[in-house]
C-alpha cells in the first residue's frame, strides 16, 4: 500500500547530514562570480554610465545591453516585454543595469559601487490608484497588463431591486516576500554555442525557453539542471530565467563557470514578491442571509511588467466569488502596471488576496444583519450540481457545511466565543475566534494544463530499478517522496527500487512547471500512468504475470531490455473530458477539480501593546487522497504559518519604488516563538482523475489564514480591519478612530 | 593569516583572509558545505555551529576570532552515523527544503547539550534564533520532544 503511507522523504538524509549540495555549494571548475549593477531610480532614462578608478577594470568580464543579440534583449514570459538588461529606459527600482563577473569576490564587491550609473529620474507610478488614473502611462496605452470580467446572471437587476440589504467593502492585501531560506543562485557555462545552467529553481523548461529565446539557439544546445532547491514558494518561479541569462550572458563572453548567489538584500529588493491588491465588494443579502448578488472588483498591482500578472489575476478572481453558490455574480478584474519590480507568483497565487476580501466580507454581512458568521455560510454553501461564478459546475462531491462543523467542533468554537464574549469587557487582554471558509483549483488555470500538455515518463534499467523522469522539481514540497509512492504503488515494488531523477532538460521530458498545486494531481497522474505503462509492457510480453514478485520484475526487466534495448514509458497530459472552457469569456470549468477548507484562528490581543498574537489554529480540508499525510501536515502547517505572516507581520516598505525593509532584520517572519499551535485535519473524498484519488494542496494552506485571524481580531475587538499585514499600530489607529466615532 | 582551531575533533590551521568570518572558513577553506549561509547578518541562523559549546551564528564571527576555538559543524555531528536528532527529524518530518536544517538541527543539538530535557516552551526559545520557512515549525518541535526521548540511545 503506497498512497496514504508516510514515507519517509526520501532525500532527507543528505539534507540532515549537509551533504545535499545547494547550487552555492557545488565546485565549479575556474568559477568566477558574477553580480549586478541596478537602477536606484524607479523610472526614467539611462544616459550612460562610467566606470571609476578603483579595481582593475581589464580584468572584470562587463555585460551591458550591447552585449545581447539585437531584438532579444527580453526574459520569455506571457508577454516579452521584460528585458534583460536596461538599454534606455528604466521602469523599476533594482532593474539590472549592468553584469560584472571577476574571479575575487571581495574584488567584485568593491567594483559594484565603483560603477557610476548617469540617470535621468523620471516621475513614479507606485499605486494602484495612481496606475488607474493614467496620470503617467507606464506600460502600453493604458497601463492595464490585463483585463477580464466574469459575469453570471444579471448583478444590476438585483441591485435595484426593494427588499434587500447591501454591503459594501473595499479591502487590501500587501506585497509579500516568499523568503526561502536559500537565496536564488545559479552557475552558467557556455562551450562554444551551448549553455548549461544549474541552480535553484521551480521551472526548468522555464529557464530553458529563455535562454534558446535570447541566445536564439535550437533546444538541444540548450541544458538546464535544477540543483537541490532550499524553498521557493513561487519566488523561484519566474526570476531563475533572468538569472540564468545574466549568468549565461557572463559565461559566454568570460568562457568560464560563472556563478551568482544573490545576498539576501539583493534578493529581497529584486525578485519577486505578492501582488498587492485591492478588492471592493458589492453584496446584496436578504434579511434571511441568503447572497442574491455579488458584485466584485479585483485589482492587482502587477509591478513593471507583465511577468506573471494575467494568470495570477485569472486564479484570484476566478476564485474572489468563495465556496458560495449565487446566481448572480459579477468580478471585474484588472491587473496594472506600477513602477515596482514585478510582483509574481506567491504560493496562492491571487487567491489569498480575493479570499482575504471575500472572507472579511462574510463576517462583515453577518454582523450587518444580525447573524452568526458560521449560520450565514450554511445559508450560502455551493453544493454538488451547482455552478460556480464561471458557470462551472461542481460535479465532484463537497461538503463544506461538514467541513465547517467538524472544523468548528475541533477548534471548540462555539464554546469559546461564548467564553471570550464573556471575559473581554473586564480583560485587558481581548479574545476572539474567526474562521473562513475556502477552496483552491488544482492545477493550471482554464485551458492551461491543454496547453502545456505536460508529459511524465518512466524508465526501467536491466536490474528492475525503476526512474522517474519529470521537470517537478523538489523544492521542499515533496515531490520526490510523492513520485516515489506514486510509481511504486502503480508497479506493486517497494519504495527503494524507485529513484526520482534529479530535473535536468537532457533528461527529463516537459512535465510542467512546479506551481499551482499541480505537481500530485497532475503529474502525478501522468507518473502514476507512465508506471502502469511499463507493467502493461512486461505484462503484455509475456515475460511477466500478474502477481509478480519484486524479483520476478527485474528479471522480466532485464529480459525485456536484452531483447528491445530500453524500457521506457511516457504519458501525456490528457483533458478530462468533461473539462470546457473558454479564454476569451471567462466561461466554463476553470479547474479540473478544487481543495474545499475551513481554518479557524484563535487569537489574543494586548489592549497595552496592541500585539495580535495567534493562540491556536485549525485547519481542516479536503483534498482528496493524502498521499503522504506526514508531508501533508508538514506543507500545510507551513502555509498556515506564511499566511499568519502575511496577516500579521510581514509588511514589505518601499521607498520611491525601492524595498527598504529587505533584510530578515526588518520584515519580519514568524519564528518559533511566533507559531501557535497548527493543529491539521484532512477528510479525504478520493478525485477520480488524480492519482490514487488525491487532489492539490500546495497553496490552499495559504488562502485561509489572513481572513480567519482578521474575522478573530473583529470578533475580539470589533476593529473591522480592511487591510493587511495589520500590524499593532493599525489595530491601535484602528481602535482609537472607533472611540473617537463613538464620542 | 594563519588561524589554528580544533574543527569536528580535528585541529587544523587555515590560512584565511584577514577580513573572512568563520562561515567562510568553513565552507571556502575547510569545503564544508553544510553550513549555510541565508542572510548573512546573523538573522537566519542557517549558519549556525558550535563554537566552544555554545551555538553561534558562523556569519557574525570574524574567522581571526578563532584561533584555538573548538567548532562543531553538521558534518562533525553526523561523523558516526545520525545523531538521534538527525533520527527523529528524519523520522517526524522535521526537514523539508533542508537549507535551515543543518543550522536547526545544531540549535537542537546544542539545547540538549545543556539542557537534556527542555519543555516546549524551552525548545521554542532555543530555535526562535533559526528561521524555516517551510515547516510552521510544528514538525521540527515534535523531532526535537522526539529526540530528548531518544537520549538513551547511543549518541
Amino acid at each position: 500500500m503506497t498512497a496514504g503511507s508516510s514515507l519517509q522523504r526520501v532525500e532527507c538524509i543528505p539534507k540532515l547530514t549537509g551533504e545535499a549540495k545547494f547550487i552555492d555549494d557545488i565546485d565549479f571548475p575556474g568559477v568566477i562570480h558574477g553580480a549586478t549593477v541596478r537602477t536606484p531610480a524607479p523610472c526614467g532614462t539611462l544616459k550612460g554610465f562610467t566606470l571609476q578608478p578603483g579595481v582593475p577594470w581589464d580584468e572584470f568580464t562587463i555585460i551591458t545591453a550591447e552585449d545581447i543579440p539585437a531584438g532579444h534583449n527580453f526574459i520569455a514570459h506571457i508577454t516579452d516585454d521584460q528585458p534583460c538588461l536596461v538599454e534606455r529606459r528604466i521602469n523599476h527600482a533594482d532593474e539590472a543595469v549592468l553584469l560584472l563577473a571577476h574571479p575575487d569576490k571581495q574584488l567584485l564587491q568593491k567594483a559594484l559601487p565603483l560603477v557610476k550609473l548617469d540617470i535621468e529620474q523620471g516621475d513614479p507610478v507606485l499605486t494602484i490608484e495612481d496606475s488607474l488614473s493614467r496620470r503617467r502611462v507606464v506600460w502600453g496605452a493604458d497601463n492595464v497588463f490585463k483585463s477580464f470580467t466574469i459575469e453570471k446572471g444579471d448583478v444590476e437587476k438585483i441591485f435595484t431591486s426593494s427588499d434587500i440589504i447591501i454591503v459594501e467593502g473595499e479591502y487590501r492585501t500587501g506585497a509579500q516576500e516568499q523568503m526561502y531560506i536559500e537565496p536564488n543562485g545559479m552557475v552558467a557555462r557556455a562551450d562554444g554555442a551551448s549553455v548549461t545552467v544549474w541552480g535553484s529553481m521551480q521551472c526548468p523548461y522555464y529557464v530553458h525557453k529563455s535562454l534558446a529565446k535570447m541566445f536564439s539557439l535550437p533546444d538541444d544546445m540548450i541544458r538546464v539542471v535544477q540543483t537541490v532547491t532550499g524553498g521557493a514558494f513561487g519566488g523561484k518561479e519566474d526570476y531563475p530565467s533572468m538569472l540564468a541569462c545574466h549568468a549565461a550572458l557572463l559565461a559566454r563572453k568570460s568562457g568560464r563557470h560563472v556563478k551568482m548567489i544573490y545576498s539576501r538584500g539583493e534578493d529581497m529588493a529584486a525578485t519577486t514578491k505578492r501582488h498587492p491588491s485591492l478588492t471592493r465588494h458589492r453584496t446584496a443579502v436578504t434579511r434571511d442571509g441568503r447572497i442574491l448578488a455579488m458584485d466584485i472588483e479585483f485589482i492587482l498591482d502587477g509591478g513593471a511588467y507583465v511577468t506573471m500578472s494575467p494568470v495570477v489575476l485569472s486564479r484570484g478572481a476566478i476564485h474572489a466569488a468563495g465556496p458560495y453558490f449565487c446566481p448572480d455574480v459579477r468580478i471585474r478584474a484588472r491587473a496594472v502596471a506600477t513602477n515596482y519590480p514585478p510582483h509574481g507568483a506567491f504560493r496562492g497565487f491571487g487567491a489569498p488576496q480575493s479570499f482575504f476580501a471575500m472572507e472579511r466580507q462574510m463576517d462583515r454581512i453577518a454582523a450587518k444583519i444580525g447573524m452568526q458568521p458560521d449560520e450565514l455560510r450554511r445559508r450560502n454553501f455551493i453544493k454538488k450540481g451547482q455552478a460556480m461564478a464561471t458557470g462551472q459546475l461542481v460535479r465532484d462531491n463537497v461538503d463544506m457545511e461538514g467541513l465547517l462543523e467538524r472544523a468548528l467542533k475541533e477548534a471548540d468554537y462555539h464554546c469559546k466565543r461564548r467564553r471570550f464574549d464573556a471575559g473581554n469587557p473586564a480583560s485587558p487582554v481581548k479574545r476572539g475566534i474567526g474562521f473562513s471558509c475556502f477552496m483552491h483549483g488544482g492545477g493550471f488555470t482554464g485551458s492551461g494544463e491543454t496547453f502545456l500538455s505536460s508529459i511524465a515518463a518512466v524508465e526501467a534499467a536491466p536490474d528492475g530499478r525503476v526512474r522517474v523522469l519529470a521537470s517537478s522539481t523538489e523544492m521542499g514540497q515533496g515531490a520526490n517522496t510523492v513520485f516515489t509512492q506514486i510509481a511504486a504503488g502503480a508497479l506493486g515494488l517497494p519504495f527503494s527500487m524507485i529513484e526520482v531523477a534529479q530535473p535536468d532538460t537532457s533528461i527529463v521530458p516537459n512535465s510542467g512547471p512546479t506551481v499551482a498545486s499541480r505537481t500530485t494531481m497532475i503529474v502525478g497522474k501522468l507518473v502514476e500512468n507512465a508506471a502502469l505503462g511499463i507493467k502493461q509492457t512486461l505484462l503484455g510480453s509475456g515475460l511477466l504475470r500478474e502477481g509478480y514478485t519484486a524479483s520476478q520484475f527485474s528479471e522480466a526487466c532485464a529480459l525485456y531490455i536484452k531483447k528491445s534495448g530500453h524500457l521506457k514509458s511516457l504519458s501525456q497530459y490528457k483533458k478530462p473530458e468533461h473539462m470546457d472552457w473558454d479564454d476569451k469569456t471567462y466561461r466554463g470549468d476553470a479547474y479540473g477539480t478544487y481543495s474545499w477548507a475551513v481554518y479557524v484562528a484563535d487569537v489574543s490581543i494586548d489592549t497595552v501593546t496592541y500585539e495580535t498574537r495567534v493562540e491556536d489554529f485549525v485547519a481542516l480540508q479536503e483534498v482528496g487522497k493524502v498521499v503522504n499525510p506526514v508531508l501533508a501536515e508538514g506543507q500545510v502547517q507551513g502555509g498556515v504559518l506564511q499566511g499568519i505572516g502575511h496577516a500579521l507581520c510581514e509588511e514589505v516598505l518601499w521607498k520611491n519604488g525601492h524595498m527598504i525593509n529587505n533584510r530578515f532584520t526588518n520584515y519580519i517572519i514568524p519564528t518559533a516563538a511566533d507559531a501557535p499551535p497548527i493543529r491539521v485535519f484532512f477528510e479525504e473524498d478520493p478525485y477520480a482523475h488524480g492519482p490514487g484519488g488525491a487532489k492539490g494542496l500546495g497553496e490552499l494552506p495559504m488562502d485561509g489564514p489572513a481572513p480567519a485571524i482578521l474575522n478573530a481580531v473583529m470578533h475580539a475587538t470589533g476593529a473591522d480591519i480592511r487591510s493587511i499585514p495589520m500590524q499593532p499600530e493599525h489595530l491601535m489607529k484602528a481602535l482609537e478612530d472607533s472611540k473617537e466615532g463613538g464620542k | 593569516m594563519k588561524i589554528t582551531m580544533t574543527l569536528n575533533g580535528k585541529r587544523m590551521t587555515f590560512d584565511a583572509h584577514p577580513m573572512s568570518r568563520l562561515l567562510d572558513l568553513l565552507r571556502e577553506d575547510a569545503r564544508l558545505t553544510g553550513t549555510k549561509e541565508g542572510c548573512g547578518e546573523g538573522e537566519c541562523g542557517a549558519c549556525s555551529i558550535i563554537m566552544n559549546g555554545r551555538l553561534v551564528n558562523s556569519c557574525l564571527v570574524p574567522a581571526l576570532q578563532c584561533e584555538g576555538a573548538d567548532i562543531l559543524t553538521i558534518e562533525g555531528v553526523s561523523a558516526g552515523g545520525l545523531h538521534r536528532v538527525q533520527e527523529a527529524f528524519l523520522q517526524h518530518g522535521g526537514a523539508q527544503c533542508g537549507a535551515c536544517t543543518p543550522g536547526m538541527i545544531m540549535a537542537v543539538v546544542a539545547l540538549l547539550d545543556h539542557n537534556p530535557n527542555p519543555s516546549e516552551a524551552q525548545i521554542r526559545e532555543a530555535l526562535a534564533g533559526n528561521l524555516c520557512r517551510c515547516t510552521g515549525y510544528m514538525r521540527i518541535f515534535e523531532s526535537a520532544k522526539n529526540a530528548i526521548a531518544a537520549k538513551g540511545a547511543t549518541r
